[in-house]
């Protein structure tokens, strides 16, 4: 599903970030990535989502070659893969149902169709029912639960999660886990960097561990 | 809600073989699906991006004003160069020659020479004008009827008025001609009425170029206008222009609302700026037809017409259409997510 080979991101004033990182992450498969602040967890997720490039190596997705893909074929690229976000990055201005319904607007989806799979996807994280409520209105995690559930309502393949349960309590935090799992027993493949080292030792996955812009677990 | 739910349950499992078949599909559904889902959104976008700019009133209202008063000064300069060209439209370019006589030749040495003037062969006809004849004329149809009274002595000179056969017309013997009449001891001067017929038209050529290049640098201005708003609007909604290109949306996507918003610019602009003329308009009507009964009428006031305030309105929504593009298309790229 995803493949890094000998990536290496190197900025004009940083230096190297990322150095000769390699790893492959199979569909269906949930993995952590972890590391101490700087060490390169945010790099590789903005590899993966197409914000940068690599300086060398390539980064495969669905064997595709990121590094060379064209700027007009990105937008279809990410349709591939769902991203969540420690702060949400909901839309404050539009209803929850509205900011679920968006991957599947921007797809091209029917009016019906959109519907039916928004709810289906609020159902999925216990949101039934609040489609018409602001994100505003509701608590930290069910925010974040809106997030999830705009991730993974166009059915990606791959879900890209930014230290999601940054924000919230250990219980809460929990929850979410729980919820990534579902959707890796569905066949996602589910990529979270996150610093919690707590949270990641009571569940037994794999865990990709970067020490100074190098791989070194996983 | 739950009661909600339960529903919702209900209906997935009544139908659960449609569902596994359109999980499977990459995007929406049918063609014609898609299309529809094509319009709403088109649709959403059109009515979406006039509510934004209702909802921002006093910002609104005033690049809207700003933009209404340089289309209307365009469309104003248009119209007077229009409402002059009614007047001059009218001169028919004659080659007839006006010979004004010297003040001192008598009434009888005028007919005289303009009896010698139609002996000549190539002289279609000669009209002479006594100083009394221009006199009445000059009451008539001037207006300064009463002034002319208050003068002892009338100060109109003898003019004869003279065509040439329409083998003459071209210029070279004409100034010839003109050149011998100049020289003859009882004119004072002979003026061709196609010079002046000319010299206005060539002032009118001066007008009419000017009026569109002022018109077209103030279509520029409303290109910058529209530019600059569609930058302002695009950098508070930084935020969303964010979300959507992570959610996979294409630039075509992102643009449309921002484009219809300057569709609503320029369009309301064009409609306000139409009123603008339509009531100065309105405020000169009365007087200018005033002045025109006093000259027997033969001006009236032109407002646009039908296909004019068309193209009003279109040009309007293209600048406002283009502004924004413009911008877009530069901005957009700078806007990457991080």
């Amino acid at each position: 599903m995803l493949k890094f080979e000998n990536v290496s991101k190197r900025y004009p004033d940083a230096g190297d970030v990322l150095l000769n990182v390699n790893f492959h992450l199979q569909r269906g498969e949930m993995a952590f990535l972890t590391g101490h602040s700087g060490a390169g967890k945010s790099t590789i997720l903005k590899l993966i989502a197409m914000m940068e490039r690599a300086s060398r190596g390539e980064v495969l997705l669905d064997g595709q070659n990121l590094n060379v893909i064209k700027e007009k074929q990105i937008p279809f690229m990410r349709r591939k893969m769902g991203l969540i976000f420690q702060d949400y990055k909901l839309l404050q201005d539009r209803t929850v149902f509205d900011n679920v319904a968006l991957p599947l607007i921007i797809a091209g989806f029917g009016h019906h169709e959109i519907s039916r799979r928004v709810r289906a996807a609020l159902d999925k994280v216990g949101l039934l029912g609040k489609e018409r409520k602001y994100p505003m209105t509701l608590s930290g995690g069910e925010q974040q639960r809106v997030g999830i559930a705009r991730a993974v309502v166009n059915k990606p393949p791959m879900i890209l999660a930014d230290e999601p349960t940054g924000n919230l309590d250990p219980a809460l935090s929990a929850e979410i886990m729980q919820l990534f799992e579902q959707f890796q027993q569905v066949g996602v493949a589910i990529l979270i960097a996150t610093h919690d080292i707590s949270l990641i030792s009571k569940m037994n996955h794999r865990v990709l561990k970067l020490d100074h812009g190098q791989l070194v677990k996983g | 809600m739950k009661h909600a739910k339960k529903n919702y349950r209900r209906q997935e499992a009544q139908r659960p073989p449609k569902k596994d078949t359109r999980q499977t599909q990459r995007s929406g559904g049918s063609l014609s699906e898609k299309l529809i889902a094509y319009r709403d959104l088109q649709a959403h976008a059109l009515f979406s991006s006039l509510g934004r700019l209702l909802s921002a009133k006093f910002t609104s209202g005033m690049t809207i004003t700003v933009l209404a008063i340089a289309i209307a000064m365009a469309t104003g300069f248009y119209l007077v160069v229009k409402n002059l060209q009614q007047l001059t439209g009218n001169l028919e370019a004659s080659n007839q020659i006006s010979l004004f006589l010297k003040d001192e030749i008598a009434e009888g040495r005028a007919k005289r020479f303009a009896d010698t003037i139609q002996q000549n062969p190539s002289i279609q006809s000669v009209k002479l004008i006594t100083k009394e004849q221009a006199l009445k004329e000059f009451v008539a149809y001037s207006g300064f009827g009463d002034a002319m009274n208050a003068l002892e002595k009338n100060p109109l000179p003898i003019v004869i008025e003279v065509i040439p056969k329409s083998a003459l017309q071209d210029s070279k013997s004409m100034t010839v001609l003109m050149q011998e009449y100049n020289q003859s001891p009882e004119v004072d001067f002979a003026q061709m009425d196609k010079q002046w017929v000319d010299r206005l038209q060539a002032i009118m050529d001066i007008a009419n170029q000017s009026s569109k290049l002022v018109s077209s640098i103030l279509g520029l201005a409303v290109l910058f206008i529209t530019g600059n708003t569609i930058r302002l609007e695009l950098n508070n909604r930084r935020e969303e222009v964010v979300i959507e290109k992570l959610v996979g949306a294409t630039d075509a996507f992102i643009q449309r609302p921002f484009l219809y918003f300057g569709f609503w610019i320029g369009f309301l602009s064009g409609v306000f700026a139409w009123l603008i003329v339509t009531i100065v308009m309105l405020l000169l009507k009365q007087p200018i037809e005033k002045l025109s009964g006093l000259y027997e009428g033969a001006f009236h006031i032109v407002f646009l017409g039908f296909l004019e305030t068309l193209s009003l309105l279109l040009i309007s929504c293209a600048l406002g259409i283009v502004g924004s593009w413009a911008v877009l298309k530069y901005q957009l790229h700078q806007l990457k997510p991080e």
